[in-house]
């Protein structure tokens, strides 16, 4: 059976290299996009999902598990951090960290459960616990239902930043991004990132070793939903609402079709994936239900014929890892 | 207790479309390796399949409970041999991402026609009234909807364990190179099964037509109860996913019972359960 990232290159410094200034490429190009006629608003969304892709892709592309509920970090993320700003008043630092805080309880609570079953299993148990928290929120009254937490207040970051200006607002949600982006960076190119790669090619034989493999992909889990959980909390200082579509298993297919389409196991593939379908969302948004349609002719079209996605295939033909 | 007696009736008939659905996904995947996410839009079709017949063709229930499983399993069939036969041998997740975006297809597309309301299917003339047992009063459709799954259920238990061509199926499953060289033809009974698969599917969408309504979303949020389902009874056999199937919908009828406001939760709730005292599930063998 071939594994879902059948052809990933071995680390050598070479690739390291490529990736650096690949990375160092993507931070230019998109501290300048405030300078260029871009819609700042339409690249802020984007970086939140394609960091919220990358901890999906941390988890399947490096754990091989496909969890089918990773929209429910993002949302309680972001229900956490809207509450504490509005209703608690507090500094946008401490909101984002109250969403951090309950996007990772939650993981180490959905992953000591999960991670019981492997494979399909897996995928079926993390999309029915997302239900499970899109059911409790629907009716906690914490969340305020179908009407969502509106109007939330964005602040000063740290007392100095304005969150309020788009430009601010736009550098530190790139800041954000970076920052997760290269944690996982430095954790898939860690000890730990090659046993997690371990445990994805043969599990069996990673225990043979010596490896507790679940505790290894326990802490994949967490360190996954938590970093989706501070993309969640990013996104509602550029959304100013967190309501029930982000806790929707729709949104979970999405994110895996994001980092489906970018490339699952590349380094730079969910980043893509996620600035495509955003993109798409954005400019398609005229056809309505047909959106939907064409979601589901992408996700048949990169299963049945290029399973690498954009920058798998891109990585492929040149031999280089992206 | 009457009310307590017409939920108990309530999810015997959740039961029946729990026990036909995660039956047809234990079939599809015991051939095929595949978890059917579009399971839940293949019901959707069968019930759009009956209400076409009804108002296009005024072809009424009874004959659409055969006709609409067998055009819903042909349009499977023709799925299994354009796109699923090339995912053999891949890992199991493509199967799930395959399925996933066909239900999107497929929704959106009668979503883009029929809006998300429903369209209402009258019950046939026959199975009209109810029947006042002494402690209830019995709709006389949903006790037919409890009994005629019931009987499907077990006819399809009896066809995969009992009959030869079962016998074939299961030894199929086990080794086909093996069942290949006895000189049967394996690749046309992994598509007559994923057929049959889909074909209790879409025979679940026209049960339950006339009591839930046609609408193009209703198998979208129904299948992840099903894969709870699943994931609780643990697929390991076609029993186990029939008893899983009735005994999670009437836990779920006595929920909304005594305690309203978990019912939509309680199915989520007893996964957790199992998963944390027998993650194998209650039937099931080792992933």
């Amino acid at each position: 059976m071939s594994a879902l990232t059948d052809d990933s290159l071995p680390v050598t410094p070479q690739a390291m290299r490529d990736e650096m200034i690949v990375f160092a490429a993507m931070a230019v190009l998109l501290g300048m996009v405030p300078l260029t006629g871009i819609y700042p608003f339409f690249v802020m969304q984007a970086l939140c999902f394609a960091l919220l892709a990358c901890a999906f892709n941390l988890l399947i592309g490096y754990g091989g598990l496909l969890s089918f509920g990773h929209a429910m970090f993002l949302g309680t993320a972001g229900y956490c951090t809207a509450h504490a700003l509005k209703v608690w008043g507090v500094t946008p630092e401490l909101g984002i960290l109250v969403g951090v805080a309950g996007a990772a309880a939650l993981s180490v609570v959905t992953g000591f459960i999960s991670i019981r079953r492997q494979g399909i299993y897996f995928s079926m148990i993390t999309l029915a616990l997302s239900q499970l928290l899109y059911f409790i929120y629907l009716q906690v009254p914490f969340t305020h239902g179908e009407d969502g937490i509106q109007g939330i207040p964005q602040g000063y970051l740290f007392g100095i930043f304005d969150l309020s200006k788009p430009t601010v607002l736009y550098y530190v949600v790139l800041a954000g991004f970076l920052g997760g982006f290269l944690l996982i960076y430095r954790t898939i190119n860690s000890p730990f990132g090659e046993v997690l790669k371990a445990i994805r090619e043969n599990e069996p034989r990673a225990i043979s070793l010596g490896y507790k493999t679940d505790q290894y992909k326990l802490l994949a889990f967490i360190l996954s939903g938590t970093i989706a959980g501070f993309a969640g909390s990013l996104k509602v200082f550029v959304a100013q609402n967190a309501s029930l579509t982000d806790v929707h298993w729709t949104m979970s297919g999405e994110i895996v079709l994001m980092t489906l389409v970018g490339g699952l196991g590349t380094v730079f593939g969910p980043v893509v994936g996620a600035f495509v379908i955003i993109a798409m969302q954005q400019y398609l948004a005229g056809f309505g239900q047909w959106v939907t349609v064409i979601q589901g002719v992408i996700f048949v079209a990169c299963v049945l014929t290029f399973r690498r996605g954009v920058i798998g295939e891109i990585a492929h033909y040149f031999r280089r890892s992206l | 207790m009457q009310a307590l007696y017409a939920q108990l009736l309530v999810g015997l008939i959740n039961g029946s479309f729990y026990a036909l659905l995660s039956l047809g996904l234990a079939v599809i995947f015991g051939m095929l390796n595949i978890i059917n996410f579009a399971h839940g839009a293949l019901y959707m079709m069968g019930a759009f399949c009956a209400y076409f017949l009804l108002n296009i063709a005024g072809i009424g229930y009874w004959p659409a409970l055969i006709i609409a499983p067998i055009v819903v399993g042909i349009f499977g069939m023709i799925l299994e041999r354009t796109m699923l036969q090339w995912l053999a041998g891949l890992d199991h997740l493509y199967g799930l991402l395959l399925t996933f975006g066909l239900a999107l297809i497929i929704q959106g597309v009668f979503q883009n026609y029929f809006g998300s309301s429903g369209l209402p299917y009258a019950i046939p003339s026959e199975l009209q009234g109810g029947m006042n047992l002494g402690f209830m009063f019995l709709p006389i459709y949903r006790g037919w909807v409890v009994v005629f799954s019931l009987i499907v259920c077990f006819a399809t238990w009896y066809l995969i364990e009992k009959t030869r061509l079962g016998a074939n199926l299961r030894a199929a499953t086990e080794n086909p190179t093996l069942v290949r060289a006895f000189g049967i033809n394996v690749p046309r009974m992994i598509t007559l099964t994923y057929g049959l698969g889909v074909g209790l599917a879409a025979l679940a969408g026209v049960l339950s037509a006339p009591i839930n309504q046609v609408r193009p979303l209703m198998g979208a949020d129904l299948i992840i109860v099903v894969f709870a389902v699943v994931v609780i009874g643990g697929m390991g056999s076609i029993m186990g996913s029939i008893i899983t199937g009735f005994a999670l919908g009437v836990i779920e009828g006595l929920t909304k019972y005594f305690y309203p406001e978990a019912s939509n939760t309680v199915v989520f709730v007893l996964m957790v359960l199992v998963l944390l005292l027998k993650p194998t599930g209650l039937t099931g063998r080792a992933a």
